[in-house]
C-alpha cells in the first residue's frame, strides 16, 4: 500500500495533486463530471479586490506542446467570491481549498488575503505575484526580491493560514526571489506561473492574442519548471508547490524528486477534463512500480550530496 | 459533457474546403446548437466544431479547413478513432420560435442550423432557411434543408449562385423569430436588419470549451459570459452591439 499523503505547512493532503489556479474555475465544471474530493486540494481562480473582466479576446493561442493565455485575471471580485463562490464550492468540495489571491497594490494583496484568511474551508493562501497578463500589478511584484518580500510581509502580518508566494519564471534569478520571500516570512513557495510568449497570425500579420503576449503553459514548459523547482529547493527551507506542464503521474514524481512537496496540474485540465483525476488514480501504481512506499520520502530526493 | 470515443465512418469534401464527417459513437444528451471538442493527435488544444446533425449512435460534423488542425481532420480516413467531448454549450431554445422562424447561416455557420431545422420541423413549425456563401463552389446543404421540408434560399456575395448579395438581402420577408450563426460581421448585419427577437451563435478562440479557463469570455447585458459554457447561443437582447 502506497502512502500518498503529504503535508504543506501543517495542511494535510491525501495526495499531492492540486489543480492549478485558472484551470479549474471554482471547481463546479469538474464536479459535474467527477468527484473532485479525490484531489489533494485545488487552487481556485485568481481573485482580486475588484471584479475584473480581464483582457479583450482573443485570449488563447495554441503552441507546440502547449498554449498561451492572456485571460488577465477575470474574476468576480473578493466580495462575490466570499458570498457566492465559496458557499457553492463547499457544496461540491469538502477539503480545504487553496485560495489564489492577486492584486495591483500591496494594500490590495493584504486586504484580500486578510479577508480570505477568515474563511472556513480555506486551507492555504497562494499569493500570485506572477501574473504576466495584467499591467501595473501581478508580475511586477514578483520580479524583484524587494517587492516580493514587501508583499509577503504585508500578507503575513494580517493572516494566520499558511502563505505560499507564487513566483514568476520570467526573472533572472528565481532563487533570490524565493529566498527573499522566505526571509520575509513566507510559509512556502509556489512555482512556476506561465512563461511570457506570443504568436503571430500570418493572415492578419498581427499578434494572435489581443494583449500581444500571453503566458505559455503545457508540457512545453515542464523542463523549465522542473529546473526552477530544483533551484528554489536548493535555496530555501520552506515547502514548495511545483507546477508547470505536469501531465501525468510520472511528472508529479519528477517534480517531487526536484523538491516539490505538492504538485499543481494546470493546462492538462483544459485539454482533458479528467487529467487531474487520472493522475491521482495512476499515482499509487506508478509509485509501486518505482518502489516508493511513502511519497514524502522522495521530496528533493534527486539532490544528492 | 461526456468524453466519448467515436469511430470515423465518412469524411468527404462537400464544397470547396468544406468537409462532412460522420462519426459512430454515443450521442446521448446532444442538443441542436451545441458543439463538440475534438482531440487531434499532435495538437495540444482541442478543436471545437458545431454539431450539424445527430441520431442515436451517429454524429455529423461539417467543418471548413482553415488551419493545420482542420487540415489534419480532412486527412482522416474511415476507421480512425477520435476522442471527443460532447454536449458542450447551451444550444438553441426552440420555445420562442413562433410558427415561422427564420434560420440565417453564413459559410461555416450553416451546419448547426440543420439540427435546429429538424427540431423545429418536428415541433410542427415551418422554418425558412437563408444560406449565405461567398461564391457558388462554397455552397452546401441547400438540398438537404429542402429534403427536410424547410424552405431554403441561397445567397452568394458574387452572385454566382442564388440571390446575389448577403444573407441580409434575403431577409425582407415575414418571420416570427430568427436563429443565426456565421462570421461576426454577418451576425452584426443580421442584428441591425432583424425586426424580431432572435438567437445568435457566437464564436471565439477557446481554451477548454467547457467553462474552466475563461478564455472565451464576452460582455453581455447580463454580465460576463463564457461563449463555450453560457453560450455559444445568446439572445439578441443579451448582446452589446
Amino acid at each position: 500500500m502506497v502512502n500518498t499523503k503529504v503535508s504543506l505547512s501543517g495542511l494535510a493532503l491525501d495526495n499531492p495533486v492540486i489543480p492549478a489556479s485558472g484551470t479549474f474555475g471554482y471547481g463546479y465544471e469538474f464536479a459535474e463530471i467527477y468527484d473532485i474530493n479525490l484531489l489533494g486540494s485545488f487552487s481556485f481562480k485568481g481573485t482580486t479586490r475588484e471584479p475584473r473582466f480581464g483582457n479583450e479576446p482573443p485570449r488563447i493561442a495554441e503552441t507546440a506542446s502547449g498554449m498561451l493565455n492572456a485571460v488577465g485575471l477575470q474574476n468576480p471580485g473578493i466580495d462575490k467570491v466570499i458570498s457566492e463562490e465559496l458557499p457553492r464550492l463547499r457544496r461540491v468540495f469538502h477539503k480545504p481549498v487553496v485560495a489564489n489571491i492577486s492584486g495591483f497594490s500591496i494594500d490590495e494583496y493584504a486586504e484580500c488575503c486578510a479577508r480570505i484568511d477568515r474563511e472556513e474551508g480555506v486551507g492555504l493562501i497562494e499569493v500570485n505575484i506572477s501574473c504576466p497578463n495584467v499591467h501595473n500589478g501581478g508580475m511586477s511584484f514578483g520580479t524583484s526580491p524587494e517587492s516580493a518580500a514587501e508583499v509577503t510581509r504585508a500578507v503575513k502580518a494580517v493572516t494566520t493560514k499558511p502563505v505560499y508566494m507564487k513566483l514568476s519564471p520570467n526573472v533572472t534569478d528565481i532563487a533570490a526571489i524565493a529566498r527573499a520571500c522566505e526571509d520575509a516570512g513566507a510559509d512556502g513557495i509556489s512555482l512556476i506561473n506561465t512563461l511570457m510568449g506570443m504568436r503571430i497570425d500570418l493572415k492578419r500579420r498581427a499578434p494572435v492574442i489581443r494583449n500581444v503576449t500571453g503566458g505559455l503553459s503545457g508540457p512545453a514548459v515542464f523542463p523549465v519548471a522542473l529546473r526552477m523547482v530544483w533551484q528554489v529547493y536548493e535555496a530555501v527551507g520552506v515547502p514548495i508547490i511545483g507546477m508547470g506542464g505536469v501531465a501525468c503521474a510520472e511528472d508529479v514524481l519528477e517534480m517531487m524528486l526536484a523538491g516539490a512537496t505538492a504538485v499543481e496540474v494546470g493546462a492538462a485540465n483544459l485539454v482533458d477534463p479528467f487529467a487531474s483525476k487520472k493522475i491521482v488514480e495512476e499515482l499509487p501504481a506508478v509509485c509501486e512500480r518505482l518502489h516508493i512506499e511513502n511519497l514524502t520520502d522522495i521530496i528533493g530526493g534527486a539532490h544528492h550530496g | 459533457m461526456l468524453d466519448v470515443k467515436f469511430e470515423l465512418l465518412e469524411n468527404v469534401e462537400i464544397a470547396r474546403n468544406t468537409y462532412k464527417m460522420v462519426l459512430r459513437g454515443d450521442t446521448a444528451g446532444i442538443r441542436p446548437g451545441q458543439f463538440v471538442n475534438l482531440k487531434l493527435p499532435g495538437f495540444y488544444l482541442r478543436r471545437p466544431i458545431s454539431v450539424c446533425d445527430f441520431a442515436p449512435g451517429a454524429l455529423t460534423l461539417i467543418y471548413k479547413v482553415v488551419g493545420h488542425g482542420t487540415a489534419y481532420m480532412a486527412e482522416l480516413t474511415p476507421g480512425a478513432e477520435l476522442d471527443v467531448l460532447t454536449g458542450l454549450g447551451n444550444g438553441y431554445d426552440t420555445a420562442p420560435s413562433g410558427e415561422h422562424p427564420l434560420l440565417i447561416g453564413g459559410g461555416a455557420g450553416v451546419p448547426p442550423l440543420f439540427a435546429l431545422a429538424k427540431k423545429l420541423l418536428a415541433e410542427g413549425k415551418k422554418p425558412a432557411v437563408i444560406l449565405g456563401f461567398n461564391t457558388k463552389d462554397e455552397v452546401f446543404y441547400e438540398a438537404q434543408f429542402r429534403a427536410l421540408g424547410a424552405e431554403a434560399l441561397v445567397t452568394t456575395a458574387d452572385g454566382s449562385y442564388g440571390i446575389k448579395g448577403f444573407v441580409t438581402d434575403a431577409m425582407d420577408r415575414p418571420y416570427t423569430y430568427f436563429y443565426t450563426c456565421g462570421p461576426e460581421p454577418m451576425l452584426k448585419a443580421v442584428y441591425e436588419k432583424s425586426r424580431t427577437s432572435g438567437q445568435f451563435s457566437l464564436e471565439e478562440r477557446m481554451g477548454c470549451g467547457f467553462g474552466a479557463c475563461m478564455g472565451c469570455t464576452c460582455k453581455t447585458t447580463g454580465g460576463h459570459k463564457r461563449v463555450c459554457k453560457d453560450g455559444p447561443v445568446f439572445e439578441k437582447e443579451e448582446l452589446v452591439w
